[in-house]
């Protein structure tokens, strides 16, 4: 009637937005919801919703198993100069023998990527900072090579490039001169992809490494954290990283 | 204070060559020893702006770009760094720098320290390689 | 207010001036050339590497920087304190200051991985970081004594000469505080991580300081072939002997804070006894050479400069070991990720690191204390800091 048409949303189209909702309202326990990581597009900025971490079960680490490391190494174009007091180290596995047990473990090690990083808070000019999704990284842009961040690191998780880089991956730039760590293979995380260390364990079949984001209660590195008990190294300075571990 | 025989000296010297410094200008119109930059597109196509617009503003887009995707995670194509030497590097060397290069070339001609390549690889990534 | 001193420059110059100078250059060219080399070939060519990342250069720069906030302690005792005994040196103790951390500074500059981003280091601030305020604190501190220099000399400012002391006298308590924080904060390693520090760097700064400042005006005052007087000097020596017993007092107490707590005795076992260069250091140089020794020299009943002079090497030298032991042996000892686990790895976890001093970071060190040399003669010569006369007499002219 054109008393309805004059006066914008009649009872016909209240009723329908109405329907509709309810019926979307009801539907939508039930649709799984797109990961949130998955639907970032390359032009959107990361953002807070999302925390990214690692779960390492070194219930299945051996000492003699170094993929982890090797992978890293590889991706991101780290050479090995046969000088390894100098060499940078962005993974290594730690072996550890527990002196009042006799225990041993094998972990792999790497930057812990903390909620609260001393790295972050000593780094004069801010190039060591953390991204909003969690990951900690160097711009080394303004990186100044004081190497502050190493001092304050306490998972010695940081190297400083002594010597020229050359033939970098174009995806991972490194340079002599600035600090430089675990990435959280950043450049493939922003790709949908897993980090190297990650995928090359899984290809082996040891799938001792999960990664994914800690904040979305579907993933499943969330759901067994929830599920299995699990420890961050140093828990006791409450830096609250993003690594965790199993079997420790 | 009191001027001893040294610093007499010096500051005679001092006066009568200081106007030779005015001469200095004229070092510019030698710039025919230079070489002149070697500018080879070996690709085919547009680069992602008009050629003045990027003699201007290469260095604050780069920058500009930078920070986008260090600190913010984005990582479209079209000012990235990556893209600009997978076009640009010579199909003869590989790479953008050296005496041809065409970054370091019109680098070494302007004089402007080209500090990008110290961590940045100069080389496209090879075809053979997973490109994600 | 007692009229303030007359101020003159340096004396006694001429031929012998100049080769003081010429002197002076050896360590500033050889600290050069050793930046250079450093620069161009990067740290590879060092003694530094990925468990060492602070080497020799750190050691000079960071006993310069602590002592820079010491030695103006005489100019504050003068203007903040009222102790007018103090009032004609008080410039030449800012002199020193500024000049300590100078030379400090551009140690720490010039040992950066990338120099050339020097001026990045300077601009860009982190807002988040507790620790980029250093470089404000530095700044604050160069220019608020700077100020009170400036208001000493100029007679016009001479009544604002308090309030610019306060001022310098604030800024100085908060450098040497956040730079002892420094450590401090540290809780990543075990010989770190103790709020101790503060206290104890301001104890420390203020032994080097007033030793490096004592024997520049020895020095001063041999140049010029005039006495310094037996009140001054009687002065100066408590002063230092308070300094260096303070020192004695934080040092041992943190010590014996370490060895008490069960979580850090280890760490405590490492420096006080299995630590090799460490503990020969600590005990041999930071404590007898650098505590013992000169206050044996200075509790003596009759003040004299030859005593005095020598005590204050000695704190010197057992200053510059013990930032080697808080420096080096800091490092030395591992982070440790897993209490009550032995850790090996291949990035030498669990391990004690070891490390050689290399001569161009030696180099680096010594030109730092070059320049701060240089600047105290270069300064001294071109303006008017010195003294009229020394000794504080009753009436206007103290």
């Amino acid at each position: 009637m054109n008393a309805d048409a004059n006066r914008g949303l009649g009872r016909r189209g209240f009723l329908a937005i109405s329907a509709a909702t309810l019926g979307g309202v009801m539907l939508a326990p039930g649709i799984r919801l797109i990961e949130i990581a998955a639907a970032r597009a390359p032009e959107q900025a990361v953002s807070r919703r999302v925390r990214w971490g690692l779960l390492i079960d070194t219930n299945i680490c051996t000492p003699g198993c170094d993929d982890c490391v090797k992978a890293c190494a590889t991706e991101n174009g780290i050479k090995d100069t046969g000088r390894p007091r100098t060499d940078p180290q962005w993974i290594r596995k730690l072996e550890l023998n527990d002196r009042r047990s006799g225990r041993t473990h094998s972990v792999p090690v790497m930057c812990q990527h903390c909620e609260h990083p001393p790295c972050v808070d000593v780094c004069p000019t801010g190039a060591s900072f953390k991204r909003a999704d969690g990951i900690v990284l160097v711009d080394k842009h303004i990186c100044i090579g004081c190497r502050y961040c190493m001092m304050a690191c306490p998972y010695k998780a940081r190297s400083i490039v002594f010597e020229d880089v050359t033939d970098q991956n174009p995806d991972v730039p490194r340079g002599k001169g600035t600090a430089e760590g675990c990435t959280l293979c950043v450049h493939r995380v922003d790709r949908d992809r897993q980090p190297a260390c990650v995928e090359a364990c899984a290809k082996a079949g040891h799938n001792a490494m999960i990664f994914g984001d800690l904040n979305d209660p579907l993933s499943e590195i969330a759901q067994r954290v929830a599920k299995y008990a699990s420890t961050q190294i140093r828990a006791d300075l409450r830096l609250n990283p993003g690594v965790r571990y199993q079997g420790l | 204070m009191k001027r001893n025989g040294i610093g007499a000296l010096a500051g005679h010297i001092a006066r009568a060559i200081w106007p030779l410094a005015l001469l200095l200008p004229i070092l510019a119109f030698a710039s025919g020893r230079v070489p002149k930059p070697v500018i080879d597109i070996d690709k085919p196509g547009k680069c992602v702006e008009d050629t003045a617009t990027m003699r201007r503003e290469h260095p604050d887009m780069l920058r500009h770009q930078r920070d986008l995707t260090v600190h913010e995670g984005i990582r479209t194509r079209q000012h990235s760094l990556k893209e600009c030497v997978s076009c640009h590097a010579s199909t003869k060397t590989g790479s953008v720098l050296g005496e041809k290069g065409f970054c370091q070339s019109c680098h070494d001609y302007a004089s402007v320290k080209i500090d990008c390549f110290s961590c940045h690889a100069s080389k496209p990534k090879p075809v053979a390689g997973a490109k994600p | 207010m007692a009229e303030s001193p007359i101020y003159r420059e340096l004396g006694g110059t001429g031929r012998r001036y100049w080769k003081l100078l010429a002197l002076l250059a050896v360590p500033l060219a050889l600290g050069a050339v050793a930046y250079f080399y450093i620069e161009h070939y990067g740290h590879i060519v060092t003694g530094m590497d990925n468990q060492i990342v602070w080497g020799m250069p750190h050691v000079f720069a960071v006993f310069l920087v602590v002592a820079a906030t010491g030695a103006l302690n005489i100019a504050i005792a003068a203007s903040v304190f009222g102790k007018t005994a103090y009032r004609p040196v008080a410039p030449l103790s800012a002199l020193v200051s500024l000049a300590l951390l100078a030379g400090g500074l551009a140690v720490l500059m010039l040992d950066l991985a990338r120099s050339d981003r020097m001026i990045v280091a300077i601009t860009r601030l982190n807002s988040q970081s507790l620790f980029a305020l250093r470089v404000i604190l530095y700044d604050g501190f160069m220019a608020s004594v700077g100020i009170y220099l400036w208001f000493l000399l100029e007679r016009r400012m001479n009544r604002y000469i308090k309030p610019a002391a306060i001022l310098a006298f604030l800024w100085q308590l908060l450098l040497i505080t956040g730079t002892g924080l420094e450590f401090g904060f540290n809780v990543g390693r075990e010989v770190y991580d103790s709020v101790l520090y503060a206290p104890m760097f301001i104890a420390f700064s203020s032994a080097y300081g007033t030793a490096v400042f004592v024997l520049i005006l020895f020095a001063v005052c041999g140049w010029e072939e005039r006495p310094v007087s037996g009140e001054l000097l009687r002065r100066l020596r408590n002063l230092l002997g308070i300094f260096v017993g303070a020192s004695l007092f934080f040092a041992v107490l943190f010590l014996y804070s370490k060895y008490e707590l069960a979580r850090s005795r280890e760490v405590a076992r490492f420096l006080l006894f299995d630590g090799g260069v460490y503990t020969a250091l600590l005990w041999l140089g930071q404590l007898a050479i650098g505590g013992i020794a000169p206050l044996a020299l200075l509790l003596r009943a009759q003040a004299s400069r030859a005593a005095v002079t020598a005590a204050c090497v000695l704190v010197i030298l057992g200053g510059l070991a013990q930032m080697y032991v808080t420096l080096i042996g800091g490092q030395a000892y591992p982070q440790i990720l897993f209490p009550g686990m032995i850790e090996s790895s291949s990035f030498f976890d669990g391990e004690i690191h070891p490390y050689t001093p290399s001569v161009p970071e030696v180099l680096l060190g010594l030109g730092g204390a070059g320049l701060t040399a240089a600047i105290v003669a270069v300064a001294l010569r071109a303006l008017a800091l010195l003294p009229e006369r020394l000794d504080p007499t009753a009436g206007p002219q103290a």
